[in-house]
This record gives structure tokens, C-alpha cells and sequence, in this order.
């Protein structure tokens, strides 16, 4: 399926001009398309839903820094209709490209596919862009308490920080009690992110 | 039987530690990149440490005298390192192996610990990327001169 043939579906869908998608050339031959960012929800549904697109597999969400370019972000997102009974007609491979506005938030696209949670949480570790409407948008690769985000272009990639070991994780006793309460699982004040690991 | 054919040998009890701790090093089952199919290769049969009697890769930090790190040390890899290191008994050994775990290797960026040493007190370094097993042998056995040098008693 051409990416105009895809465009043309997309538009008849949302009710809107055109030109709001714009179909690019790849040197891959795999079907590109841009998209607006602030439908990329709405666009998103109609790819996995339509019964023509069918795109229900989101592969792999990724951010590229064009810096010093303005925009200078975008998104990648690569989707797969697997082509089998229910989920298409034949296999084929969708990239949508969002170029992401300067102030850096998209709507996050992971109610559509789950798969996008953590692919929208590494291109937040990476390139620090906020997915709005994400609901565990936190660091996935880098430590918890990092600072900077390593993939951007300017980032200084040859710095020298001390290493961080860790310091001997120190539990009270009223903490402790809960713990025990709560059947094993921590309780709900130390649930999020393994808070005392580090120093 | 004369008085000094007796079935006897006479030594330090320091000797006899020495030798029991050189002659069973069990290393921690540690591997962190590349560097661990030359350590698991090591502990195959083709170059065998169970000769200097090092065989042993223990899966519990608990029962090991010998860390091997083998490959490149990420920042965040860091605490666990030194947590698996604190938990193992003394006395306690560390083999820096390879490049990456000696300085940093090619890896010369922010994610990468530029050498072990920053974390773990290192008693041996073994170079090469990644070191042949019969490099990693070498490492351990003059580990062992080491160890047979130390002073349990001093």
C-alpha cells in the first residue's frame, strides 16, 4: 500500500484538508508519512482501526535530534499490519514522522497501543520530549536520578561524573510494619521508583 | 624406619591457608558483556581452569572468593556491582577483565564506568578485548601468586 493510498484513507476519515499529511520519499521504499502532532491520537486510532489500514502493531517509537534545524525533534514511529485473519488483508509496513513542536510535548499515543508506553518512555530518557496523557512517564535506560538527556546532540557525551554505588537501602520500623501489612509489596509511600538505591 | 622417614610434614598453619585459598578459587557467575564468552570458554573443557583448581562458578555471591567482571560496567550496573561485591565473604578477590572493565574500553562516554576501580578494589588486570582465556588463566594464576604471598597472620 502506497503512502498516498494511506493518505487518502486517513483523509477521508478525519474530515479535514489534506494537507495536514504529507507522504515522503524513503530510500527504504517503506511507506512515510507526517502527520500533525497535536491529531496524533486521532490519526492513530483510524490507522489500527480502519479496516483498510489495520496497522495493530506499533514496533518501535524513536526521537531524532535535528539540531540545529527548526523543528528540531522528530518522532518516528514504526507500524506493522501483521496481515493475517482479523488484523488485515496482506502484511504491510507504515513510518509516521511527527515533528515535534518546540516546546517539546506530544499527546502520547500509548491508549492506542500499549506497546508505545515504553517506547515513548526511552524517547523521553533520551531526548527529554514530554508525552502528555502518558500515564508512567518516567526514565527507562538511564539511572532514576539522572540529569541531561543523552541523545540530544549538544549533550556532552565524554563527561566524567563520579560513580554512584549505592547506599544500604535503611527501612524503618513503622515502614517496615507496613511492608508486612501490605502482604510483602512495598507499601504505597515507597511504590514508586526504587527510592533509596541510590546515594 | 628411620626418624626422618616419618610419614610427617612440617609447615605454617599461614602456609596451609594460603595454599587452601589459592588452590579453590570459585568465581561469582558474573558476566556483563563480551568478555563472559571468553570467561565461560575459560571454564570449558578446551582450556579447563578446573587444572589450577578454579572451576567452580558459584551462582550465589555468598559461596565465591572471586569476582570476574567481564565486560563494560554501566553506570547503572554500578550499585548492583558493588552490592554483589559486598556480599561476598572475605577474603575476596576482583579480576579486572578486558579493556572495557580495566579503563572504559571504546566505550569512552557518559553511560560507561571508566574502570572498575572507581567501584570495587581490583587485584588483578587482564588487557585485551576481549583477553583470550589463555590470558584470563594468566590473570588467575598470578592471582594466585598473590594470594600465596598474603599475609594471613600478619
Amino acid at each position: 500500500m502506497h503512502a498516498t493510498a494511506i493518505i487518502e484513507v486517513l483523509s477521508r476519515r478525519l474530515p479535514a484538508d489534506t494537507a495536514r499529511f504529507e507522504a515522503v520519499e524513503s530510500r527504504d521504499g517503506m511507506p512515510t508519512i507526517f502527520v500533525p502532532a497535536e491529531q496524533l491520537p486521532e490519526i492513530c486510532v483510524v490507522l489500527r482501526d480502519d479496516p483498510e489500514l489495520r496497522f495493530v502493531v506499533l514496533l518501535d517509537v524513536t526521537g531524532v535530534d535535528y539540531y540545529p534545524r527548526d523543528p528540531r525533534f522528530e518522532l518516528v514511529y514504526i507500524l506493522v499490519c501483521p496481515g493475517v485473519a482479523g488484523y488485515g488483508t496482506a502484511p504491510k509496513r507504515l513510518r509516521v514522522k511527527v515533528r515535534v513542536p518546540n516546546d517539546g510535548h506530544v499527546p502520547s499515543v500509548s491508549s492506542v497501543w500499549a506497546s508505545a508506553n515504553w517506547g515513548e518512555r526511552e524517547a523521553y530518557d533520551f531526548f527529554g520530549l514530554t508525552f502528555d496523557g502518558h500515564p508512567d512517564l518516567r526514565r527507562i535506560l538511564m539511572p532514576d536520578d539522572w540529569t541531561g538527556f543523552p541523545m540530544r546532540k549538544d549533550y556532552p557525551v565524554q563527561i566524567r561524573e563520579a560513580v554512584k554505588t549505592y547506599a544500604p537501602l535503611q527501612v524503618s520500623e513503622e515502614e517496615f510494619l507496613a511492608n508486612v501489612k501490605a502482604g510483602g509489596r512495598p507499601a504505597a509511600s515507597k511504590a514508586s521508583g526504587p527510592a533509596g538505591r541510590h546515594d | 624406619m628411620s626418624d626422618h622417614d616419618l610419614p610427617i610434614l612440617t609447615t605454617t598453619v599461614e602456609k596451609v591457608v594460603q595454599w587452601a585459598r589459592r588452590s579453590s578459587v570459585w568465581p561469582v557467575t558474573f558476566g556483563l558483556a563480551c568478555c563472559a564468552i571468553e570467561m565461560m570458554a575459560m571454564s570449558a573443557s578446551r582450556y579447563d581452569i578446573a587444572r589450577f583448581g578454579a572451576e567452580v562458578f558459584r551462582g550465589s555471591p555468598r559461596q565465591s572468593d572471586l569476582m570476574i567482571v567481564a565486560g563494560r560496567l554501566s553506570r547503572k550496573m554500578a550499585p548492583v556491582l558493588r552490592r554483589i561485591y559486598d556480599q561476598m565473604p572475605e577474603p575476596k578477590y576482583v579480576i579486572s577483565m578486558g579493556a572495557c572493565a580495566s579503563v572504559g574500553g571504546v566505550f569512552d562516554n557518559y553511560a560507561i564506568v571508566q574502570g572498575v576501580d572507581q567501584v570495587v578494589p581490583v587485584d588483578v588486570f587482564v588487557p585485551g578485548c576481549p583477553p583470550r582465556p589463555e590470558a584470563l588463566i594468566y590473570g588467575i594464576v598470578q592471582l594466585q601468586r598473590k594470594i600465596d604471598k598474603q599475609r594471613s597472620f600478619a
